[in-house]
């Protein structure tokens, strides 16, 4: 990394840029004329090549070189105006991180007046407004369907966002919250708490029941006890709590998958399952569309 | 190597004395006499048909919108009844090929054609050039009002060219946006003052590009950075036709009375007037042979021809021939024989089959297209009930400028189910609902749609399994086969 901050390089970098054109404006000069003897006029430069190959004179026109002296000025004027010498920053200031904040900022104050519609409406609204999930769905597509789908059912360890089973809630405004902000989700490992590994396989057994899947009622009715250990975040019930994130046991939507074995790997191991923040990747006005078309995706009926 | 080449030892004896010269030149201005005769009378024509047809075309209404409209923002080309998506390209490639095998054909005929009468270049330098002769004179009027000093009458004669100049190259810019921006949006604009700013940039640029090269650049253009010129003995062999100088008839040439009989005189029918090196626009002398500088105008046959007709000599002293019709004495007929030949056929077979092809191919082009994107982030996954699924994404894309409906089916696998919901369906849209299980797409648009396709769990092995989405149109029934695969994890 030295090599890169000393000021060896720039300097270097500056050596190069301004002999280089130097060295061009030079060679134009240098080549712009040359000496042949006054005796000859069979326009010929008087130069002698394998006996007898003479070399013509055909001159290039006078505007070619004024081309090439403009190259020259333009690119003195273009080295004072950009960072093209070492590390000097030039006098307009141009970077190509604000020359991309500038580009953002032009489309966003494009797309403004197209959202300025949207931004008055409630998300109950927005999901039934075609123009509305046009661009919700587009904003979807382009950005949440690598993990959600393109049909927003998601997959293992990524949510179905169509069935109305929330882990943070399905309310318009949870949804905004959960785009802007992601969440973490945290389930830690149970083993310890739960007791042997008999213990765990019951404890599977009782979780299974509560969703009425296929279970060992005998192993569930024995687990239903160890349950209180899970109770604190899932609820008595195992309905869930969506304000931590702890799921709904009972509505038979696994998300890490269903059955018996899946169920105490999870209890075994814990999971963290993360959704990133979008937060700063949108305006406020387009999180609002995409928030609504994402509510309107299990109400829309 | 001890012995001195006996150039070098001849070179050593001449040069005494040197002098140093430049390797560049100042531009000479060239300026053409005006001519008339057969292939002036021609070139206008041509002139005529194809700026009425730049300056016109744009104007030309088909229904709602412009006939032919190049619209690069929203990436569809309209050309009369047919719209053009990006994934269109291909046509684009097939007229560039058919272009550049039609410039090889007849440059291989008649030399440079193209030059002489096509090219912009050499088309709106003649129109400067008319402009220019208009207003300032012919050659002599004109070489000497450069000459002269500055005087009111020489202000004003060279106020209102570069006027009449410049205007005529606004409206050339102007045109020239208005295939790619609606005209008539394009003059409102114009006339309110409110052009955008690239639109602004557009018309000034190519406006300027037009001045500058046909008022002054002209024949610098021709000789320094045309390619073309480059290689047209590459594409010329002894049969074809050129602008050529009878030099075994023009030679000696010489100046004489029209009276005196030339044959006494030992002269040639060259009367070394001149006029034919004052009417080339390029300014060389079509007398020494066949020059990389000469585009094939035929201004030099013309006004040679008049002045044969005046000394009442045969015309036809500089006249469109090939170096086999000069070199052997070829009639006429004997000469045109030779076009057919192989060089010809062969560029012309080539030429016809891929118009032909390009032809055909559009005529029985489908007017919509389908692209299938296949979800990447998820393999397959099992649904509630059971089954296993692979999501999909199709782009269809209407090429009509009707609202359309299309059906969906897949084919490839035992049991495929396939599962499309259009989500934007107006129950509320007669029209829309006529079509059940259909999905609309909106005239010259493009949409996704996402598809699920579901197999039972368990009906076939593991692995990649090939299928096919089949896309029919409602209205017009044609259809469209896309492949994709379905994947079946393990």
């Amino acid at each position: 990394m030295s090599d890169f901050t000393s000021s060896f390089w720039p300097m270097f970098i500056t050596v190069i840029a301004l002999g280089g054109i130097l060295g061009c404006a030079l060679l134009l000069w240098l080549s712009s004329k040359i000496k042949v003897a006054s005796s000859r006029d069979d326009n010929t430069s008087g130069h002698v090549w394998d006996e007898n190959i003479r070399e013509m004179n055909n001159p290039l026109p006078r505007w070619w070189v004024w081309m090439f002296i403009l190259t020259i000025v333009f690119s003195l004027f273009y080295l004072v105006a950009y960072p093209g010498l070492g590390s000097y920053a030039g006098k307009l200031g141009w970077t190509e991180v604000n020359q991309y904040e500038k580009e953002v900022a032009t489309a966003n104050k494009a797309l403004e007046p197209l959202y300025a519609r949207f931004v008055a409406m409630k998300a109950e609204d927005l999901a039934s407004d075609k123009e509305a999930r046009a661009i919700g769905e587009r904003l979807f597509m382009n950005n949440c369907a690598q993990c959600h789908g393109s049909d927003a059912k998601g997959s293992r360890g990524f949510p179905n966002l169509t069935d109305n089973d929330w882990l943070y809630g399905g309310s318009p405004e949870k949804i905004l919250e959960t785009i802007t902000g992601g969440r973490i989700g945290m389930m830690p490992p149970m083993a310890a708490v739960v007791g042997t590994e008999e213990d765990v396989k019951n404890v599977a057994n009782y979780v299974l029941s509560l969703s009425g899947s296929m279970n060992d009622s005998g192993r569930a009715g024995l687990g239903k006890e160890k349950f209180t250990a899970c109770a604190a975040c899932h609820g008595p019930e195992g309905k869930g709590n969506q304000d931590i994130g702890a799921p709904n046991l009972t509505d038979n939507i696994w998300l890490h998958g269903a059955g018996e074995a899946a169920i105490i790997k999870r209890v075994n191991e814990g999971k963290t399952n993360q959704m990133p923040a979008w937060g700063e990747k949108f305006t406020p006005a387009q999180l609002q569309v995409l928030a609504a078309y994402v509510w309107g995706l299990s109400n829309n009926k | 190597m001890n012995e001195v080449p006996a150039a070098k030892k001849a070179e050593k004896a001449i040069s005494t004395k040197e002098v140093v010269i430049s390797l560049y030149k100042a531009q000479e201005k060239v300026y053409p006499r005006s001519v008339s005769g057969f292939f002036t009378k021609w070139r206008w024509v041509i002139i005529w048909l194809t700026q009425l047809f730049f300056y016109g075309m744009p104007w030309i209404q088909l229904g709602q919108r412009q006939a032919l409209l190049f619209d690069l923002e929203a990436r569809r080309f309209y050309i009369f009844n047919l719209v053009l998506y990006p994934q269109d390209l291909i046509y684009l490639t097939a007229i560039l090929i058919i272009s550049a095998l039609s410039l090889f054909l007849f440059t291989a005929i008649a030399g440079r054609l193209w030059c002489g009468y096509a090219c912009p270049q050499t088309v709106y330098t003649e129109i400067f050039l008319w402009i220019e002769r208009k207003i300032e004179g012919d050659r002599a009027a004109r070489m000497k009002l450069d000459t002269g000093a500055m005087t009111g009458s020489k202000l004003f004669k060279k106020a209102s060219k570069q006027f009449v100049w410049i205007i005529f190259a606004l409206w050339t810019g102007f045109t020239f946006v208005g295939y790619f921006t609606p005209i008539r949006e394009l003059s409102q604009s114009v006339l309110s003052l409110s052009l955008g700013p690239w639109e602004t940039f557009w018309v000034l640029f190519y406006g300027f590009a037009t001045y500058g090269n046909a008022g002054y650049m002209r024949e610098q253009v021709c000789k320094y950075m045309c390619p073309y010129a480059r290689f047209q003995s590459a594409m010329f062999d002894d049969d074809t036709l050129i602008v050529t100088y009878d030099e075994a008839r023009g030679e000696p040439r010489g100046g004489r009375s029209r009276k005196v009989d030339s044959e006494s005189l030992k002269l040639g029918s060259c009367i070394d007037c001149n006029l034919c090196v004052q009417v080339c626009p390029t300014g060389i002398d079509i007398r020494k042979g066949l020059q990389y500088e000469c585009i094939g105008c035929g201004a030099c046959a013309d006004v040679c021809d008049t002045v044969m007709d005046k000394m009442g000599y045969p015309r036809g002293l500089v006249k469109y021939s090939t170096q086999h019709a000069v070199t052997n004495n070829w009639t006429r007929s004997q000469m045109l024989q030779r076009i057919v030949r192989p060089r010809v056929l062969i560029y012309a077979a080539i030429l016809s089959s891929l118009v032909v092809g390009l032809l055909l191919s559009l005529w029985f082009r489908t007017p919509f297209r389908v692209d299938v994107v296949r979800d990447r982030g998820v393999m397959a996954r099992l649904s509630d009930d059971g089954k296993l699924e692979n999501v999909y994404r199709l782009q269809i894309m209407n090429g009509t400028e009707a609202t359309q409906h299309y059906r969906l089916s897949a084919t490839g696998l035992k049991d495929l189910e396939i599962e499309a919901e259009d989500r934007d369906k107006d129950k509320n849209d007669v029209e829309d609902m006529k079509f059940s299980h259909s999905i609309m797409v909106k005239p010259a648009e493009s949409r996704w749609l996402i598809v699920d396709l579901k197999i039972p769990d368990g009906s076939v092995e593991s692995g990649s399994h090939k299928i096919q989405f089949e896309i029919e149109a409602v209205e017009s029934k044609e259809k469209i086969t896309e492949k994709s695969v379905f994947l079946v994890p393990r």
